[in-house]
């Protein structure tokens, strides 16, 4: 017995030694954007935290855009995750509670587009963006973003769960298909929606390479693209620069502790290995 | 039956229900999946016209040397990453797995934070750490090698250094996907083999290992997947250099088509890269599932 506790103790603390070296270069760019430039890059500058020096996150945040940047990532990730979410319950609703001419052909489009990578689709849905004339806007960010197939495949197959019978008494008393969705499938499936809410939330606060594209001007730019700039403007200054990536990572960060279990969930539902 | 429907008007609901969705969908994928194919025949710039110009720019991606520096680039990105990445994962997830209570979920967001962070945060924190002047980690390279090494800008070293902050920033997604097979394996069929006398190794090749393979599989298609699509820490790290040592297909995509101004042979490489992917996630998929059946 107590061989095996021993066994249990110190395969816990070499797992959570291993988790200390993964999280560590997070915690050294901690660390170092505490520190004064100075201190930064000299010798003697060791390990652990040895100065409280906010001086680089003043810097960073009202001598660069980064408001701007908040904003527009704030703002266009909260629509593509509302947009995403109504859009694929109402589609995934259809495809498993009704029938209708091309229903089959519908869902097997949405799986194959599944196949698609969408980086392949950048240069003609530039100059799409261009054509409509969304380059530099919000609508620009958004509009290619809002097609997430997943979100509709993982709402259908919570639906198709949903049993009959709750949906007959609903059609007794009179109650349509909106009712149903908006009064029983969607409060049925609250859980999934703020798990896939999240990281739909996450996925397009992250984007990186369609925001790139689309965006040129630097106070429209979101946050993932906007801190690459901060670069250029700042040379070889590591606190500022470390100062603005935790800022830049602060909310997802928080999102996600916050809400750790929905994420986990979120990623195992959304990737099929756990329904 | 109560459920007496018209007809009609049961389909013009559900029309309307689909429509949001169909209409996006139909704008801004099914019209550039169309478009990409008819660009890829065209000497078509970023913005503008351009004409009709059958096979050439296919004709001159094959004989395209960076064409074929890209390929290797991406095959070379792959083998540096996928395995490593799910053989860590696996071993991180077993770890963790035998934890319990808050020790797990502690352990777990150690893990797997570092997947939330947008890209570019992830490329300047290892910028700084890798830093051939001041990083961390420097002296545990001249530790190695004897001397410090600029590592984004040595050819050797720059794609073995995007896999492992690659691996770093991924591999929490992994874990999660283990995890939860590692949970759907039901408890009796280790107490059963326990009961038999079976080893802790055995336990492992006979029980968890064969009936987490699908879970495997599944992490090896989507990191092959994922892994041919690099772009944007190769773009943020070296840019493709040193001498091109670092070019991949994406972003020979991005230099034809907004940089060089040449819409129609970035569509042709889009479509190539397009079908590459789709190929090799078929075979693969089939592939894992003949090895699951074998055992």
């Amino acid at each position: 017995m107590l061989r095996k506790r021993i066994e249990n103790l110190s395969l816990t603390c070499f797992t959570l030694v291993a988790g200390l070296i993964w999280i560590f270069p997070l915690y050294w760019a901690l660390v170092t954007s505490l520190r004064s430039e100075n201190r930064v890059v000299s010798d003697g500058a060791g390990f652990w935290p040895d100065e409280f020096n906010l001086s680089s996150y003043a810097d960073a945040l009202f001598n660069t855009s980064l408001m701007d940047w908040y904003i527009n990532s704030i703002g266009t990730s909260l629509i593509i995750t509302a947009v995403v979410l109504v859009t694929g319950m109402m589609c995934a609703y259809a495809l498993s509670q009704m029938q209708f001419p091309g229903r089959r052909l519908l869902y097997g489009i949405v799986l194959a587009s599944f196949m698609v990578p969408a980086q392949a689709l950048v240069v003609p849905q530039f100059i799409l963006m261009n054509e409509l004339d969304l380059i530099n806007r919000w609508g620009g960010i958004i509009l290619p973003q809002l097609v997430v197939p997943v979100v509709i495949i993982v709402y259908k197959q919570f639906f198709d769960a949903v049993p009959k019978e709750m949906k007959e008494a609903v059609v007794l008393d009179g109650g349509g298909d909106y009712t149903l969705l908006f009064k029983v499938f969607l409060p049925l499936n609250w859980g999934i929606t703020t798990a896939l809410g999240i990281i739909t939330f996450i996925m397009s606060w992250n984007a990186f390479l369609w925001p790139f594209l689309v965006i040129t001007s630097e106070d429209m730019m979101t946050i993932p693209v906007g801190i690459t700039q901060v670069n250029d403007a700042f040379g070889v200054a590591y606190a500022r620069i470390m100062s603005v990536a935790l800022l830049a990572a602060a909310p997802v960060v928080i999102a996600y502790l916050i809400f750790q279990k929905r994420v986990t969930e979120a990623v195992m539902i959304s990737s099929g290995v756990k329904g | 039956m109560a459920m007496i429907r018209n007809k009609p008007r049961h389909r013009l609901i559900a029309f309307t229900l689909i429509i949001p969705f169909v209409a996006i969908f139909a704008l801004v994928f099914a019209y550039p999946v169309i478009e990409v194919v008819r660009m890829s025949f065209t000497d078509a710039p970023l913005i503008g016209g351009g004409n009709w110009v059958g096979l050439d720019n296919y004709k001159r991606l094959f004989s395209d040397n960076l064409f074929y520096t890209s390929m290797k680039n991406n095959g070379y990105f792959v083998l540096l990453t996928v395995l490593p990445t799910t053989i860590i994962a696996l071993v991180i997830s077993l770890a963790v797995n035998r934890l319990s209570g808050r020790m797990q979920a502690l352990a777990l967001v150690m893990f797997f934070t570092p997947y939330v962070l947008p890209v570019s945060v992830v490329t300047q924190i290892w910028a700084w750490m890798l830093d051939f002047q001041f990083g961390i980690l420097q002296p545990v390279i001249e530790a190695v090698t004897g001397k410090p090494v600029p590592v984004f800008k040595n050819p050797y070293w720059v794609m073995p250094s995007v896999a492992v902050v690659t691996i770093w920033w991924t591999n929490g997604f992994n874990v999660l996907l283990f995890i939860a097979g590692l949970r759907n394996i039901p408890e009796d069929l280790y107490e059963a083999a326990r009961l038999d006398g079976a080893t802790r190794r055995q336990l492992f090749f006979k029980v968890t290992w064969p009936l987490l393979w699908p879970v495997t599989a599944l992490v090896l298609t989507l990191q092959l997947i994922l892994q041919l699509k690099i772009f944007d820490q190769i773009y943020l790290l070296s840019d493709g250099g040193p001498f091109n040592s670092s070019y991949v297909l994406l972003l020979m995509v991005y230099r034809e088509a907004f940089q060089l101004n040449h819409g129609g042979y970035a569509a042709a490489i889009s479509l190539v890269l397009f079908l590459l992917i789709v190929v090799i996630s078929v075979l693969q998929f089939q592939l894992l599932r003949m090895g699951g059946r074998d055992k």
